[in-house]
């Protein structure tokens, strides 16, 4: 007896691996939601002296405190079409102000994660890898890492060092590797036992070869999920740190430091707070989606 | 299990020691301390004198070990700037901030326990996207702006709330749901995760054959269970939020150790802000050390490791 095989052609020919990828990712909304304002946030930082209506840096003291257009109707007076968000204190044009801000967020997000990227998981694979003592060593580093509490160090180094916008990147990618250590630590650990390192050991591959062209390239999906997760983190911690005034300094444009500026006026023209935070609410959280989405659509065994 | 908690002991006091020695060094090392207590119109003659009679003059580690010393026994030097023992401004301080952390994982743990329990009966149902939604909201927005916004909605709008100062429990309403909504989405992620789990599990399947009303199952069997990682998240938790805390008490100007620190760092009041640097840090290791020995407790397998 011949069985008939009476499924579609569609049934018979599985999709391709990138067919069922682009499948799942276009299938994700929210981590489309999130790659989408990333992309905006990165071109609105690149094209800002294009974009922005006016320099964030011009002030102009017979427009202080314009009304975003929201209040255009109730305060007339005070309401210039040339600035649709308004003015600060000074008078800077705070739609220009918000784009450029969007320019430090990034630098200073990205800038971090990259430096405690390369610290953690530089620790991390070799703590894995080697086991053992340096394991034992490298967690003891990690332990120690996580019982300073990063924004009373991050604020006194600012007071020491005097803060500017390095020092801040410079601290927080000193700080924030811990993440980056435990989880690369613990997914070497299980990459060495894997067939295929056991195999390059066998044909006497050197080790930093093994590390860098088998161990590596296999961990690299965590690496991008936890680099989305302290990207996020460094932006919302810059942000704390500028609005007490140990992060980025005026008259810079950063969402923390124009929140700082904005706080006097938070009984009359509350705006003023509530549009930089959005932005940075806007930004961490198209991070996080980002990064959670990616987590969903590439690690394919979770899911089932 | 003794040899387990021997250990962990040992690795415990071990960071407690270069994590201050780390603080010491930096802090001196970094700026002249010497100079910060003198004041801008001190002299050369009177910077030298205050460092001969503070210590400043004898080798780094010399210094440290005297510090170190005294830290032990709960002596952590005169502040600069008060003229007043460390350890007495810290133990005024500290029932604020305790209250202050308190509250905010007792809001966070009232928000994240239900919704996390609820959220795993049904995976994918209107109130697992709920709470999916109310977890990823809680770790975007920035702490200080959502203390800030609700400042200006039940302080400022509606007059609710006090928005400034420590006399009363309505003080601590509004900080203690700032800071604990930044706790809440590991909290309920980890409860739903363990839920679903254990809920998966052969023994509440036998409960259910055997016909256990579903509540009786959900708490006395189930939950317990899943229960038992977020107690030692709880813990980790609490760490970060006394660090978390400074931002907090400065904004609602609640003058716990949060607010001290920002103080001291403003005032380059080094020992306060070393002192507190060392007790944040003994916490989160406590904590730490008192969670593990715990699951190793229930977790026999753990202590062999």
């Amino acid at each position: 007896m011949v069985a008939i095989d009476n499924r579609s052609a569609e049934q018979i020919l599985e999709p391709s691996p990138l067919a069922k990828l682009r499948r799942r990712i276009f299938g994700h909304y929210s981590f489309l939601f999130g790659a989408g304002v990333i992309l905006l946030m990165i071109f609105v930082a690149l094209a800002a002296p294009l974009l922005a209506p006016h320099d964030p840096y011009y002030t102009d003291l017979s427009k202080r405190i314009q009304m975003p257009f929201w209040h255009a109707d109730t305060t007339p007076e005070k309401y210039d079409p040339a600035h649709p968000l308004g003015t600060d204190k000074v008078g800077r044009d705070y739609l220009s102000r918000l784009i450029y801000g969007a320019q430090v967020s990034l630098l200073i997000g990205f800038s971090a994660m990259i430096i405690s990227g390369i610290i953690g998981t530089t620790l991390g694979v070799i703590a894995g890898y080697f086991g053992g003592r340096v394991d034992l060593v490298i967690n003891f580093i990690i332990n120690v890492r996580l019982a300073l509490p990063v924004f009373l160090v991050a604020l006194s180094v600012g007071f020491v060092f005097g803060a500017s916008l390095e020092i801040v990147i410079l601290v927080l990618g000193l700080f924030l590797w811990d993440r980056f250590a435990v989880v690369m630590r613990s997914i070497t650990m299980q990459a060495r036992e894997m067939d295929y390192v056991n195999a390059a050991r066998a044909i006497g591959v050197s080790t930093p070869t093994i590390i860098v062209k088998e161990v590596f390239p296999n961990v690299l999906n965590s690496l991008t999920v936890v680099a989305t997760v302290e990207m996020a983190n460094a932006i919302l911690l810059e942000a704390a740190l500028s609005f007490l005034g140990f992060g980025v300094q005026a008259p810079e444009p950063s969402w923390g430091l124009m929140l700082n500026e904005a706080r006097e006026f938070m009984f009359f023209h509350p705006w003023l707070l509530t549009l930089p935070g959005l932005a940075l609410f806007l930004l961490v959280l198209a991070i996080n989606l980002f990064g959670d989405g990616l987590r969903d659509v590439t690690q394919a065994r979770e899911r089932a | 299990m003794l040899t387990y908690t021997l250990k962990r002991l040992f690795v415990a006091l071990l960071i407690l020691i270069v994590v201050s020695a780390l603080t010491f060094s930096m802090s001196h090392l970094a700026s002249d301390p010497a100079m910060a207590i003198a004041g801008e119109t001190a002299s050369a003659e009177d910077i030298k004198e205050i460092r001969r009679i503070y210590g400043f003059d004898q080798p780094i580690w010399y210094q440290y070990m005297a510090w170190a010393g005294k830290a032990l026994t709960g002596d952590f030097g005169t502040s600069y700037h008060y003229r007043e023992q460390v350890s007495t401004m810290l133990a005024q301080r500290f029932p604020t901030t305790l209250t202050l952390g308190i509250c905010a994982l007792a809001f966070a743990l009232v928000l994240s326990i239900p919704m996390g329990v609820l959220a795993a009966i049904r995976p994918n149902s209107l109130i697992d996207r709920t709470a999916l939604f109310v977890a990823v909201l809680g770790q975007a927005l920035p702490t200080f702006w959502f203390a800030l916004m609700l400042m200006i909605l039940f302080g400022v709008q509606l007059r609710w709330l006090p928005i400034s100062g420590n006399d009363t429990w309505a003080h601590f309403v509004m900080p203690a749901i700032a800071l604990g909504y930044y706790s809440t989405p590991a909290l309920m992620r980890l409860t739903r995760a363990g839920m679903i789990e254990v809920l998966n599990s052969d023994y509440i399947r036998t409960a259910r054959a055997k016909g256990l009303r579903p509540p009786t199952m959900m708490f006395k069997h189930a939950l317990r269970n899943a229960i038992l990682p977020v107690v030692s998240l709880t813990a980790v938790q609490f760490g970060f939020a006394l660090g978390g805390s400074i931002v907090i008490e400065t904004i609602f100007n609640l003058k716990g150790i949060g607010w001290l620190s920002y103080d001291a760092i403003l005032r380059a009041d080094l020992p306060v802000v070393q002192a507190i640097v060392l007790v944040i840090a003994c916490f989160y290791v406590v904590l730490t050390l008192a969670a593990d020995l715990l699951n190793a407790a229930l977790d026999p397998r753990i202590r062999v490791r």
